[in-house]
């Protein structure tokens, strides 16, 4: 399924059916994905989730990312709502030719990285011409 | 940049009829904002949440990856200026991007606040790229008790 393309910068929330609905509101969150000849670089921004709160999975060419936001209220009478805090999912189909034993993630500040490294036989080789 | 002017109708009381309606008209305004991405306001980043919590307002921000030394937060009087950049990812060469969604560059809101605020007593918190903003009333702005003599 194509993405829809985001024009307003309002959070997306999840609109399948099948997916759980643990705590309320559960987001899409925003995401970008850039390639290189070595593999791909998947950024997500996860405001308010902590290093405990995220969990990766790749399985059957797909990779899921949760990430739990633990601080969804805030005491007091909220008087003005731009926004509503709820968990974040995301599921990705990831191409073969994924070497999925060197997939490394960081997450600092609400910014979860992801690097996918290519496996050998996907990367691009420079055939040198010889000359006769 | 993307400027944004809060401008609360009401003032201070938070409770009883005037709050309620009060929340109303917000809840109003918020399915309003929802509804189209072309109203005024749909676009603004980083989108903000205010509390308030008897003699003080909390804000807090989704504003995920920007490091703390490059958020930029201004009070005066009953006005609020958060402002900072968020520094695209520099792409090697032979880099192509395949998605592209979340926002980028430099940011500036201008928020104004139902009452003044004490500007000495403003302290901020950035954790997990949420920001909070704890912003406490400035003593003019406090209800008195009167007492009839």
């Amino acid at each position: 399924m194509e993405e829809r393309i985001q024009t307003a910068l309002e959070k997306r929330e999840v609109e399948s059916a099948a997916e759980p609905t643990k705590d309320g509101a559960l987001f899409v969150p925003r995401a970008d994905i850039m390639e290189d000849r070595e593999g791909l670089t998947l950024l997500m921004d996860l405001p308010g989730v902590s290093r405990e709160g995220v969990s990766i999975e790749l399985e059957k060419g797909e990779l899921r990312v949760y990430g739990k936001v633990m601080e969804k209220t805030f005491p007091g009478d909220a008087i003005w709502t731009e926004y509503r805090v709820g968990d974040f999912s995301r599921t990705f189909a990831v191409a073969e030719g994924i070497d999925q034993s060197k997939v490394e993630a960081g997450l600092k500040n609400g910014v979860l990285r992801l690097r996918l490294p290519k496996s050998e036989a996907l990367k691009p080789k420079r055939i040198e011409v010889k000359t006769g | 940049m993307v400027t944004f002017r809060v401008r609360d109708p009401f003032l201070p009381s938070a409770s009883g009829e005037l709050g309620r309606l009060r929340r109303e008209m917000n809840g109003l305004f918020d399915s309003f904002l929802r509804g189209s991405s072309t109203a005024m306001g749909a676009g603004v980043f980083p989108p903000v949440n205010l509390y308030e919590e008897g003699d003080s307002f909390m804000l807090t921000a989704e504003l995920p990856g920007l490091e703390k030394e490059n958020i930029n937060i201004s009070v005066q009087g009953a006005d609020l200026i958060l402002s900072g950049e968020r520094k695209p990812e520099s792409d090697g060469p032979e880099t192509s991007r395949h998605l592209h969604e979340r926002q980028r560059g430099g940011f500036s809101r201008v928020l104004t606040l139902p009452v003044a605020v004490d500007a000495e007593k403003v302290t901020a918190e950035y954790r997990n790229g949420v920001l909070k903003v704890v912003l406490p009333k400035a003593e003019a702005a406090k209800p008195k008790k009167v007492t009839v003599a």
